[in-house]
Formats: structure tokens, C-alpha cells, sequence
């Protein structure tokens, strides 16, 4: 940019960005096929603030005074509910987008916390079972890996309906990841692209999905709560359908969710910003008796402790990280510059989760790579990133005047647009109004 | 199955299904060895999740996943059985004399699902190792993103059979007309004949012969995405 002629004025219809992908198209005639989440702009937890305590609030004392973050998921239905001592989880990455090393550092820095872990496609690895003291083992329409032994170890179960990276959407493993241990994991040859599919083969819709869910709770004695994963789609119905079905647990994730290989297209343009999302949900909670009977875990996104706040200010039990997980592990960092532009990046701006050559070790499953992460070191490092949201988080619930994270309401908010107002159901900062409400 | 005084009987009009599962579970059902399931009047989810090695017999229709994710044990289901019967099973073997509805034995990574009668749309979807036979015929979609285990139709097939197929095998006596995308015929040769011979034989139709049947796997034309294969898609 130093050596341009400052009258070049670039196109906001056609920018550099918008050029290259053109380009791009035109060369390989595929489209693009990337990790990481939404990179666009769209209204976030970042255009609400909380008011404080002021005259007609106390706060409470910073040092001092006890402010609980502990959260109780699953008693709705489970004979063994999960107790977390923080409100954040980790959301679910398979062991095939994410070395070894990884699964194991992010069980490692979320035992330490007392918070639980989830899988991905492709089942339970040991040695993830081993470093989570509380796994949460996913149910994907693809299977892969799928079977009652696992299902039976795990602590929870959570049914995935969608992401929020791709509602609607499969995934898809590029072959040079389907390494031999990944591909027998998966019942499938090497190296080819392995598909995920989109519906689940054997039941349709929310009443099908109510006996799928009554067969899962037979199989497992009634212990393991039961999550529903939808990505925003339609919050209010899908949480609705979902308390309809019988799950424990609602796990709404939002737009800017991550992914380890989905289109750029269904990144950016399919789904709502978790803003949006978590009212809806709420609200759908709400008609139906059953918020805090059952709980709301909200992700996409998630990156701050005012972010963790301001999800349960607006009524989440708890919030899921995945790609500020990955960051906290060493995504993206700039020790491995040089590496970096090899590639054709920059760290910073990696997003090729899908390529498996991830220069810090973490989306890949090359042996070589994945050394580089210390799961001992990279696991202390997201134990370190989790006390500081809870620190964070309890820091503005007591401002607020809040003695448990969950006192939060909507009422301690206010928004900064009028597109955040209307989203969160919030007023416009310095006025009353709520756009959409009478 | 046994006859007489060692068949334990379990009556789902007097005995809840939770505790008739759990009975089947548990780790003393093994001593007895052998139940009878009677009226169970489609009920779902019945004898999931089983992990002994005993024979159950169900005297009546069942509902969805009636032997779901089945472990070692044997399951009779004398009469028609609803949605994902044997889904997911991983060992054993299950039996149905009647019909089936769709998604029979889904994703199931081993054990023998035999089914007398018929099966509707996407008899075994995504499996992945186990083995399945139908005298009748089965519904459109069948084994869909298959990825291991066989597949034995005597009867005819529906449109779009094997769509997307990985390393599964598909045998067919009747007509297979719609064959789905990426699913070829192919060279039925003397491994492939003794291989169905055993299968056969282990689902008590032994009296078939192999010679009529035509083989169907994937072209592997679709294992890595390629722009042009996009009309395929």
C-alpha cells in the first residue's frame, strides 16, 4: 500500500478481496472450500454494554464478595446432570480436523477448569476420553465412529442437528487429512474426500427425533443428559422443537461459529449473528416454562469474557468457545510467520483448517506438524484463557450488582445500534425505545 | 430358541419398557439366556442397546429401532418392525418375518439383519460393516453413502440403489433399473459367489442360487471432488 498513488480509489463492490475470488473461481472452477468462521461484519454482543451499578444498584465488592459461576446441566430428564464450575464449554471439534495433540490439550485445559469437552465426527479417541473429565460425545448424522461403548463412556450426549458455521449443511473432510488411524476411525479408504452427511439416516424431524431420543436414553440407562445442537436458523423454533423432543440441553450456535472445511458461501451467508440467536431462544424458553429447567448454551464467536457476560445477561445457562479455543492452543501465531507465508498467508489470516498443514500443529494430522503443539503447554495456555473470561465474566456480573453469573438480565443492558437494540431486545442506549416493541 | 421352562417371559401390557430393556441389559440376563417379549404392541425402542449373548423373541410388531445398536445378542421379531430396526448394531444378529419400514439396519457396523418380508426406502443407509438380507424387495435409496458391509436383495430394488457408495457391496436377484449416482454392475466372479453362498446360508436361504444374482459397487469416480463430476451431484 506505501507505494500506491493516493487517487487509486479502490471499489467497495469490487475490492481486492472480491477480485481474487474472482479469479480464483475462474482458474480452479470449484468455489472455496475453507476452515475457521465468518469473517464479514455483522452485529455482535460488541454493541451492547452493560449500565453498571450506580444509585439504584449495589455493586458488589470486586476482591471480596463471592460471585458463583457454577452451572448444573441436564436434570430435566438425566439421572447424572453435569456440574461445570465455569459457564464455558468447549464446543465439539473432531479428532481428524484437529491432531491429536490438540483434542488432547483442549481436554487437558478444560479439566483443569472444570468444564467439559465435546467430540466431533469420527467418534472418541481415547486418549480424549482420558484428558476430558467431562466429555460430551456428539451424535452426527454421518456416524462415523459412532457406537454404544463410547456412547455409554461419555458424560453427556449431544444430538447434532446443525453448526453454526453451515445450518443445513454436511462437512467434508479433504482426503489429505483421512490419514490411516483417521480413516479406519471412520470406516473408510485414504486419502479420499470424506463427505459428512447433512440429515441423520434414520429419523426426520422432531417427532422422530423424540423416539430417537428415548432409544439413546434406553441404551444409556437414563444417566447422560440429552443436547440438541442446532445451528440459528430459526432460534425460536428449532429451541421450541427441540424442548418438544425431550432434550436436556439446548445448544444454539450462531453464525460466526467455526468450521474445519465448509464453503465460503454457506460460511458467510447462511445463519444468524449469535446476537440475534439468543433472544429468540430464549423467548421460545420462555413461552414454554422451561428457561433455567432447560438450559441454553449459546456459541459463535465467542472470544471475551464481556462476551460470555452479555450471552448470559441475555438469558444463556452457559456459552461454547471452539475457534478462541483454538487461538488460546497457538492458531495463529505469529512465531510461525515464516511458515505462514510459505503458504500464501499470514498469521492472523489462516483460515485453511481444511488443508492439514497447519503450521502450529493444530488442524492437521501430519505427525510432523502436530509435534509442534506441547498438549502439556498449549492445554495450560487455554486454562490460563478460560480463568481469564471467568475473571472477566465475573468482574461484570458484579458491577452489575450480581452474585452469580445467572442474576444477569437484560435489564443490566442497553444497546449501542438500533440493530443491536432490535436483535437483543434491548434499548437503544439513552433512550427506551426497542425497536420492534410497542 | 429354547422351549419350556427357560424362556423368561416379559409382558410389556403389565411391565414397563424400562424395565424390560433393563432386564434384557443387565448383566444377569446372560444366566437366563433366553426371553420372550410379548404384546408389544409397537412399541419403540424396544431390546436396544443389548450387550449379552442371549435370544430374544418378540411376539408382535415393533416400533422404531427395535433392536438399535445391538450387541452379540439374537433378536426374533416375529411380525413387522418400524423405523431403523438394527440400527447401528455392531454384532449379533437380528431377524424380522415381516416388514420393515425405512432405514433398516442404518449405519450398522456389523452383526446380520434378516428380513423375511420387505424393507421400505433407505435399507441400510451409511452402513459401515454389517451385513444385511432381504427375501423382498427394498425402497428407493438403498445404502446411501454406504461404506462397508453387504447388502442381499431377492427381490427388486428401488430407484437410486447404492447412491454415493463407498466400499459396501450390493447383491441383487431382481431388477435394479435406477441405479444411484456413482453405483455401477459389476463382474460377478467365483470370490464373490462363494461370498454370497456363506451369507445365504447364514440367513437360512440356502436353498437360492447364487447364479442369479448381479453385483453393484461404487465406481469411485466420486471418492475426491473434482469439478467434473458436478452434474453428478
Amino acid at each position: 500500500m506505501d507505494d500506491m498513488n493516493w487517487s487509486l480509489k479502490e471499489s467497495h463492490s469490487f475490492d481486492r478481496n472480491t477480485i481474487a475470488e474472482i479469479r480464483r473461481a475462474a482458474q480452479t472452477g470449484l468455489y472455496r472450500i475453507r476452515g475457521f468462521g465468518a469473517k464479514r461484519q455483522v452485529p455482535t454482543l460488541d454493541d451492547l454494554v452493560f449500565l453498571g451499578a450506580s444509585m439504584s444498584r449495589y455493586p458488589l465488592e470486586g476482591y471480596r464478595e463471592k460471585c458463583d459461576t457454577s452451572v448444573t446441566l441436564g436434570a430435566r430428564y438425566a439421572k447424572k446432570p453435569i456440574e461445570l464450575k465455569i459457564p464455558i464449554t468447549i464446543a465439539g471439534m473432531s479428532f481428524g480436523s484437529l491432531s491429536a495433540n490438540a483434542k488432547e490439550a483442549l481436554g487437558r485445559g478444560a479439566s483443569e477448569l472444570g468444564t467439559s469437552t465435546t467430540t466431533g465426527d469420527g467418534g472418541m479417541t481415547p486418549e480424549e476420553r482420558g484428558h476430558s473429565t467431562q466429555l460430551v460425545y456428539q451424535y452426527l448424522p454421518s456416524r462415523y465412529g459412532m457406537n454404544p461403548n463410547d456412547l455409554r463412556k461419555a458424560d453427556a450426549i449431544e444430538i447434532v442437528v446443525g453448526q453454526g458455521a453451515k445450518p443445513g449443511g454436511g462437512g467434508m473432510l479433504l482426503g489429505q487429512k483421512i490419514t490411516e488411524r483417521v480413516a479406519e476411525m471412520r470406516t473408510l479408504p485414504e486419502g479420499i474426500d470424506q463427505r459428512s452427511a447433512c440429515r441423520h439416516p434414520d429419523w426426520t424431524g422432531p417427532d422422530d427425533l423424540a423416539i430417537k431420543i428415548l432409544e439413546l436414553r434406553e441404551i444409556t440407562n437414563w444417566e447422560k443428559p440429552i443436547y440438541i445442537k442446532c445451528g440459528a436458523a430459526r432460534p425460536y423454533y428449532d429451541t421450541a422443537l427441540a424442548v418438544k423432543a425431550g432434550a436436556d440441553v439446548v445448544v444454539m450456535d450462531g453464525m460466526q461459529g467455526g468450521t474445519a472445511a465448509t464453503q465460503d458461501v454457506f460460511i458467510e451467508h447462511v445463519g444468524q449473528p449469535t446476537l440475534a440467536a439468543i433472544p429468540q431462544a430464549v423467548q421460545a424458553l420462555k413461552d414454554l416454562d422451561m428457561h433455567r429447567k432447560v438450559q441454553l448454551i449459546v456459541g459463535g464467536g465467542i472470544r471475551s469474557g464481556a462476551d460470555v457476560a452479555k450471552a448470559l445477561a441475555l438469558g444463556a445457562d452457559a456459552v461454547s468457545i471452539g475457534t478462541a479455543a483454538l487461538i488460546a492452543l497457538g492458531d495463529n501465531d505469529p512465531a510461525f510467520e515464516e511458515d505462514y507465508k510459505k503458504l500464501g498467508t499470514r498469521a492472523g489470516f489462516w483460515e485453511d483448517y481444511q488443508d492439514g498443514s497447519d503450521p502450529a500443529g493444530i488442524t492437521t494430522q501430519s505427525p510432523e506438524l502436530s509435534s509442534r503443539l506441547d498438549p502439556v503447554k498449549a492445554g495450560r495456555r487455554l486454562a490460563n484463557y478460560l480463568r481469564v473470561l471467568t475473571l472477566e465474566t465475573q468482574t461484570l456480573a458484579r458491577a452489575n450488582g450480581k452474585s452469580h453469573v445467572h442474576n444477569m438480565e437484560p435489564e443490566d443492558l442497553v444497546a449501542l445500534s438500533v440493530e443491536a437494540a432490535a436483535m437483543a431486545g434491548v434499548p437503544l442506549a439513552g433512550t427506551s425505545w426497542i425497536p420492534g416493541r410497542d | 430358541m429354547a422351549s419350556g421352562e427357560n424362556i423368561e417371559v416379559l409382558d410389556l401390557a403389565l411391565t414397563e419398557l424400562r424395565d424390560v430393556n433393563a432386564r434384557l441389559q443387565g448383566d444377569g440376563a446372560s444366566a437366563n439366556g433366553f426371553f420372550r417379549i410379548i404384546n408389544p404392541r409397537g412399541a419403540h425402542a424396544l431390546a436396544c442397546g443389548l450387550d449379552n449373548e442371549i435370544e430374544v423373541e418378540v411376539e408382535g410388531h415393533t416400533g422404531y429401532y427395535c433392536a438399535g445398536m445391538n450387541q452379540k445378542a439374537k433378536v426374533v421379531i416375529n411380525g413387522n418392525a418400524g423405523q431403523g430396526v438394527a440400527e447401528n448394531m455392531m454384532s449379533g444378529e437380528v431377524r424380522v418375518t415381516g416388514d420393515v419400514s425405512q432405514s433398516a439396519g442404518a449405519t450398522a457396523h456389523g452383526g446380520l439383519l434378516v428380513i423375511e418380508g420387505n424393507a421400505a426406502a433407505r435399507c441400510g443407509i451409511s452402513l459401515k460393516g454389517g451385513d444385511i438380507v432381504v427375501k423382498g424387495n427394498v425402497g428407493h435409496m438403498s445404502m446411501f453413502m454406504a461404506q462397508a458391509g453387504t447388502l442381499v436383495v431377492l427381490g427388486d430394488a428401488g430407484d437410486a440403489l447404492g447412491d454415493s457408495l463407498y466400499e459396501a457391496q450390493i447383491y441383487v436377484r431382481g431388477s435394479a433399473d435406477n441405479l444411484g449416482a456413482d453405483c455401477i454392475e459389476k463382474e460377478m466372479r467365483a470370490e464373490h459367489h462363494e461370498k454370497l453362498r456363506v451369507l445365504l446360508e447364514k440367513a437360512g436361504c440356502s436353498d437360492v442360487d447364487v447364479s442369479e444374482f448381479k453385483r453393484y459397487g461404487s465406481a469411485r469416480a466420486l471418492y475426491n471432488f473434482k469439478p467434473d463430476n458436478v452434474d453428478a451431484y
